[in-house]
């Protein structure tokens, strides 16, 4: 009697054990499977951030070239680096090309501080606006991204979760993006004060 | 910062409010019914009219106060093609991609103070609002600074707590002062209404009447101004540049002018006092709506990014 009682009893414990570690195994797989997403949505973003900065270029060079006298060489070092940044292969060509746009944009928009109608032209202050915005959601989306790969690695790294991820395969660490010292300059100095 | 913390807070918040408010209405309530009817079948249908009423009061006041403060305050929505607001857009754009979010609709204030608040009752059906001095007087980074301010109180549920704590405060206040005018403006002409028991219930009715406004509010307050720094230390999060936030808000209490579509209704949800009476107020720190902004500024100023 007592011992069939131990035996329902320990029976009943493990049970009871059994289902709660599978409820946790569930839910911390879903929610390794729903920040995974999170990171590569993130990502997602910055490709479309940068394809937005992309497509804005022709139109500035468009309303720029009206003004005769502007400077040809700063015009073609904007169009080339972005088809520079169009047919780069790979991310450290993509980045190399990105630092030129950066640089290209900076000069134009310091050249165009000595054209007052060229400054005053609506047009150009709505694109001026337009990819200094863009600018900023470009490095937005890589912080927001940078913020979800390091939710993503705490996850993977720490107790009880690691255990869950390595069972799956869910286990490798992502990279951050890195951003250059550079990079971050060319945003604030070039589009202070807009 | 943990922001988890602050909406898990927010949440046992709601909570802690909708009971300490059932209570206090529910007494009120109670009052006004025996007052009116008595203690009968009179008394008894009155309570269950004001029940009625406050419920749809207090359902029409949470789903709709989005369109109730910003018709109160004047607000008008603005759209993304608009170029007058084309930046503004732009900018709380930037702010949804660094933190995540959806864009939230985008009113303003014509109004040359500097002034900005976020309400609705989830993340889903938030609004953000700036005056018009906002978009003239701060520069760009600083009306980052502050619209980040602003989504970090969607994104942690502050407003669903302010809307909640505003519309429990309405109700609250609008019994006790049914209470007080009808008592103090009534004829005792039946006899029932002399017995000393009558007289013990009024005074009782009274006394609580007259401090519900005080409760209510103290309540009110001491809710939105922890959420304030928390919020300042959200959009230094999302923005990764604490000295812009700091740089407007030392323009805001720089500025002296009053922000004339705010009242005592909506002055705690903006992101500094818009009324500008922080002078000379009795029991000042109870009935402060904001944190003394210069401490917020060298709070600011202290962090590391």
């Amino acid at each position: 009697m007592d011992a069939a009682f131990l035996v329902l009893a320990l029976i009943g414990f493990f049970l009871v054990v059994g289902v709660v570690v599978v409820l946790g195994v569930v839910l911390i797989y879903n929610s390794l499977v729903s920040t995974q997403k999170k990171v590569e949505n993130a990502w997602a973003q910055i490709d479309v951030q940068l394809k937005r900065r992309a497509d804005l270029i022709p139109n500035l060079v468009e309303t720029v070239k009206g003004y005769a006298k502007f400077e040809r060489s700063v015009l073609e070092g904007v169009t080339q680096a972005r088809s520079a940044l169009m047919t780069a292969k790979g991310p450290k060509d993509a980045a190399k090309a990105e630092n030129m746009l950066s640089g290209a944009l900076k000069s134009l928009f310091a050249v165009a501080e000595a054209y007052p109608t060229l400054k005053a032209n609506e047009n150009f202050k709505a694109l001026q606006e337009e990819l200094a915005s863009t600018e900023n959601k470009v490095a937005f989306a890589r912080q927001f991204y940078n913020d979800m790969v390091m939710n993503w690695n705490t996850m993977i790294l720490t107790f009880p979760t690691n255990i869950i991820a390595g069972m799956f395969g869910l286990n490798r660490e992502k990279e951050f993006f890195q951003v250059t010292e550079e990079e971050r300059k060319a945003v604030k100095v070039d589009f202070a004060g807009i | 910062m943990d922001f988890y913390k602050q909406i898990a807070d927010n949440k046992r918040m709601t909570y802690v409010l909708f009971f300490a408010f059932f209570i206090l209405i529910g007494v009120l309530a109670t009052f006004l019914a025996l007052i009116l009817g008595g203690l009968n079948i009179y008394g008894l249908t009155y309570l269950t009219i004001f029940g009625i009423f406050i419920i749809i009061y207090a359902l029409i006041s949470y789903y709709f106060c989005d369109s109730i403060v910003t018709a109160v305050s004047g607000a008008v929505e603005t759209k993304a093609d608009d170029p007058k607001y084309k930046q503004l857009h732009n900018i709380v754009e930037e702010m949804c991609i660094a933190s995540g979010m959806k864009k939230p609709r985008i009113f303003v204030i014509n109004d040359t103070a500097i002034n900005a608040f976020a309400t609705g009752r989830d993340p889903e059906h938030a609004i953000v609002c700036v005056t018009t001095g906002c978009m003239q007087f701060l520069l760009r980074d600083e009306l980052q600074g502050v619209i980040a301010h602003e989504l970090t109180h969607i994104k942690n549920y502050d407003i669903r707590t302010m809307t909640i704590a505003a519309v429990l405060v309405g109700v609250a206040v609008l019994l006790s002062d049914l209470i007080l005018r009808i008592t103090l403006f009534s004829r005792r002409d039946s006899d029932s209404k002399n017995s000393g028991a009558w007289i013990v219930l009024l005074v009782f009715a009274l006394i609580l009447a007259a401090l519900t406004p005080l409760i209510a509010n103290g309540i009110k307050f001491a809710v939105s101004r922890k959420a304030e720094y928390i919020a300042d230390a959200g959009s230094a999060e999302m923005t990764r540049n604490p000295l812009a936030l700091a740089s407007a808000l030392e323009k805001i209490s720089k500025d002296k002018e009053p922000l004339e579509a705010a009242n005592k209704a909506t002055a705690h949800m903006y992101i500094a006092n818009p009324l500008k009476n922080t002078k000379g107020l009795w029991l000042k720190g109870m009935f402060q709506t904001h944190p003394d902004i210069n401490d917020r500024i060298s709070i600011l100023r202290g962090m590391k990014v």
